[in-house]
């Protein structure tokens, strides 16, 4: 392959992206959001998804799921890089634990008439989303699971007269008796 | 209920900034005032304890800081009013932190209420230094802020050091509240950087040195970042098992230059036996350094054959650019003496004169070989002539960036670790001569020597009026080549030779220079005077500005072109235009 004359050695990465689920267990303090992320973005690794809120308000601790995409050799990167941050206490990969569960929550608007609106209960129905607004001519959803089965849900709208979505992005837990 | 106005520990926030200062043993200080300091400035003004060296740019205290801190072990410690005063911290910050020295910045910042207003002088400190710091702290109250002092000394100096940065608003300044000296307490409790090693991997490490038939020792700055324990026992791992041993640029004075087992330095401007050695061992045992791009060169022709063990306290360290086989987390110092108690149990010194004599041969190709001149100064000689000059001297040497800093890495043998400060993995031109400023202020009687480009020196000339000030008789040492030697060296091999503005145009007269600044100036030209030069500027004491010119042609090798293995070195009795525009031929990447 022809390469620029460049400073650095630039090579072709062959290796195939995975997609992992890192659970972080931070002090919640100013700035510590922008932190991860910083490091996210000045490090060139992905977010696919991220959510955080504090979960332990009396230790001062949070959690952040972030779902990413990289080499294997990128994701423990990642992972050893979080877990140098002054306020990071752990990072566990959710997705190499094998024994997680993951849900997200999404709100999905659709605007229709006539044989699309019963449609479009139906498989609500089907996917045990709820129907938490509803004029003559729309209904919001609100459906929870995982990416995969929101997604399907959301594509399924298209047709239907999907107007928006509004996502939370994944939440991770670990199954079983023990904490993270 | 006690009376607070006779409690020793209730104080300003000024106050309290000084006072954590004393706790923590500092004794000199780097700094600039301005309006969102002056509270601190006023606590300096009425006390004797700490010593506040006034520079003449914020990246100058940034630097002299960082020389401060590598010349000593010490942290280094800076001062900075917010605003400009700030950003200008943030070329320092990001050397130290690359180059893992400790460092504690301390910036002022405009008063709490009018954080986030555009107020004058205020900028996101704490946002615009994120990246550049190990960690850093708003302190929005006085009473959270001697806490965050004690731990802003632990971060910067434990685990991996770091530069870490304090900044402290200037109601909190004035406030009054409760000081306490440095506890445990004052630390997260999620952090806790790791020491010791793992066992079982230290045991794997030893059967592996133990079989090793051409083995080799790389070593980094880690090992200097540890302490002089992890150097005596480097020292020792080499003699007990007779291993060959290199060096990065960061790492040099672990091992002494002048060390039988000493291969010199490696990487991109390393000599052809480290990096031959590097590519043909069997097993490579890598101390406190980190697989950087300028060691490593194409990674996956690096060292094909070898089995890697990996030392860092860093875990993020491990597995970055080059996978290894047994990596092992914790301190240098602490791994190596279990290393050491391991191997002397049970091992023996492996045979490996076979190994030894194929190193030889690499030798004999003398990779440093450059023709010397009656006519102009090469600088390599001059490197040369400086270091014969100064040997068995007390002697530091700081450097800026460009072709100069690795003549110097290659011709000045270092025999002891803390007495080469050179920017590495950010390559800051202007950061020796500040540099040179805070090793002299730590060393006050020794010869610190900053060896400087033409180019370079100008980015923080203005430090010299610091030096004449504090009377620190630093020595800028200028290979003058007049041209950005190591841009336009790039250019001839890479761009066909157009020297696209990196000719030093209109350079200032450094003898007069000197003499503005009331310091001395000395200039020579000719090989004949170099060495009476370079003995009349060591025994001046006072600031010296030495303008050396030299061949402005000269290349730095040898060199490890173009997205090339290490095995693939071009040396310089082969740099003829030919070889050399084939090394660099077009489809390859630089490296
Ligand atoms: C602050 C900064 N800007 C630009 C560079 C890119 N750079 C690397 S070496 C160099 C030339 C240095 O010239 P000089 O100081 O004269 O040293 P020489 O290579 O001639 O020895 C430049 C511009 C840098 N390293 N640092
Ligand atoms: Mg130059």
């Amino acid at each position: 392959m022809n390469q620029p004359a460049s400073a650095y050695f630039i090579e072709d990465r062959h290796d195939p992206n995975e997609t992992h689920t890192l659970s972080v267990l931070v002090q919640n303090e100013p700035g510590v959001l922008a932190r991860v992320i910083g490091l996210f973005s000045g490090r060139g690794y992905n977010i696919e998804s991220l959510t955080v809120s504090e979960t332990e308000a009396q230790k001062h601790l949070s959690r952040i799921t972030i779902v990413t995409t990289g080499t294997p050799m990128v994701i423990e990167q990642i992972k050893h890089q979080l877990d140098r941050m002054i306020p990071v206490y752990r990072v566990v990969d959710m997705t190499l634990t094998r024994r997680s569960i993951e849900r997200e929550l999404a709100m999905v608007k659709v605007r229709g008439q006539g044989e699309h609106r019963v449609e479009a209960l139906r498989l609500a129905d089907a996917f045990r989303a709820r129907v938490i607004d509803a004029t003559t001519e729309s209904f919001v959803f609100e459906i929870t699971g995982n990416t995969e089965k929101i997604n399907q849900f959301i594509d399924l709208m298209r047709p239907l007269g999907l107007v928006e979505v509004s996502r939370t992005g994944v939440a991770a837990i670990g199954r079983g008796p023990e904490g993270m | 209920m006690s009376d607070k106005s006779h409690d020793p520990n209730q104080m300003t926030g000024a106050a309290m900034i000084v006072r954590a200062l004393i706790d923590h043993g500092v004794t000199d200080i780097f700094g600039y005032p301005g309006g969102a300091v002056l509270p601190i400035y006023d606590e300096i003004f009425q006390q004797s304890e700490v010593q506040h060296i006034l520079v003449r740019h914020e990246q100058g205290a940034g630097h002299a800081a960082e020389g401060y801190a590598r010349s000593t072990g010490k942290p280094g410690v800076a001062l900075v009013t917010s605003g400009p005063g700030a950003t200008n911290m943030v070329t320092p910050l990001t050397d130290a932190l690359m180059d893992s020295i400790p460092l504690v910045c301390i910036s002022g910042q405009v008063p709490t209420h009018l954080i986030g207003n555009d107020a004058f002088q205020e900028c996101d400190t704490v946002g615009i230094t994120r990246p550049c710091t190990k960690h850093n702290w708003l302190v929005r109250d006085v009473n959270d802020l001697a806490k965050v002092l004690h731990e802003a000394f632990y971060v910067a100096t434990s685990g991996r050091p770091g530069p870490v940065l304090v900044d402290v608003p200037k109601d909190v300044q004035f406030a009054t509240g409760t000081y306490h000296p440095p506890r445990k307490s004052d630390v997260h409790r999620s952090y806790a950087p790791r020491v010791k090693g793992d066992a079982t991997q230290i045991r794997k490490a030893v059967a592996l040195l133990a079989g090793a038939k051409r083995p080799v020792i790389y070593s980094g700055g880690g090992v200097i970042n540890s302490g002089p324990e992890a150097t005596r026992l480097l020292r020792e791992l080499v003699e007990v098992t007779g291993f060959p041993i290199t060096s990065t640029l960061m790492g040099l004075g672990a091992y002494p230059a002048s060390g039988k087992n000493w291969l010199g330095m490696l990487g991109m401007h390393g000599t052809y036996e480290a990096n031959m050695t590097m590519h043909d061992c069997d097993v490579m045992l890598c101390v406190g350094a980190r697989f950087d791009d300028r060691i490593t060169g194409r990674v996956d022709a690096f060292s094909p054959g070898s089995k890697k063990i990996h030392i860092d306290i860093d875990p993020s360290s491990i597995n970055k650019n080059i996978r290894v086989d047994v990596p092992i987390i914790g301190d240098c110092g602490n791994i190596l003496g279990d290393i050491l108690q391991v191997f002397k149990a049970e091992a023996k010194k492996p045979d490996i004169k076979a190994w030894w004599q194929q190193i030889a041969q690499w030798r004999a190709r003398n990779s440093l070989f450059y023709r010397k001149s009656n006519d102009v100064i090469l600088p390599q000689h001059a490197i040369q002539s400086l270091f014969e000059a100064t040997r068995g001297k007390d002697t530091y040497i700081t450097t800026e960036v460009g072709q100069h800093q690795m003549w110097a890495a290659q011709f000045f043998g270092f025999e002891e670790p803390h007495r080469w400060m050179t920017s590495g993995g950010l390559g800051t031109m202007g950061y020796g001569l500040p540099a040179a400023v805070g090793v002299q202020v730590a060393h006050p009687d020794s010869l610190v020597i900053d060896i400087a480009g033409d180019a370079s020196v100008q980015m923080t000339i203005q430090e010299m009026s610091t030096a004449v000030q504090y009377e620190l008789p630093i020595k800028i040492f200028i290979l003058n080549n007049q041209y950005m030697g190591m841009v336009r060296q790039w250019q001839q091999l890479l761009h066909g030779n157009r020297l696209s503005h990196s000719y030093s145009e209109a350079l200032p007269d450094f003898v007069k220079l000197a003499d503005a600044y009331g310091a001395v100036g000395l200039q020579v030209h000719k090989p004949g005077d170099l060495d009476g030069a370079i003995q009349e500027m060591i025994s001046v004491k006072r600031p010296v500005l030495f303008d050396c010119r030299v061949a402005a042609l000269e290349n730095c090798f040898p060199m490890i072109p173009s997205g090339k293995a290490h095995n693939e070195m071009l040396l310089p009795e082969q740099a003829n235009d030919e070889a050399t525009a084939k090394a660099f031929a077009a489809g390859k990447a630089l490296v």
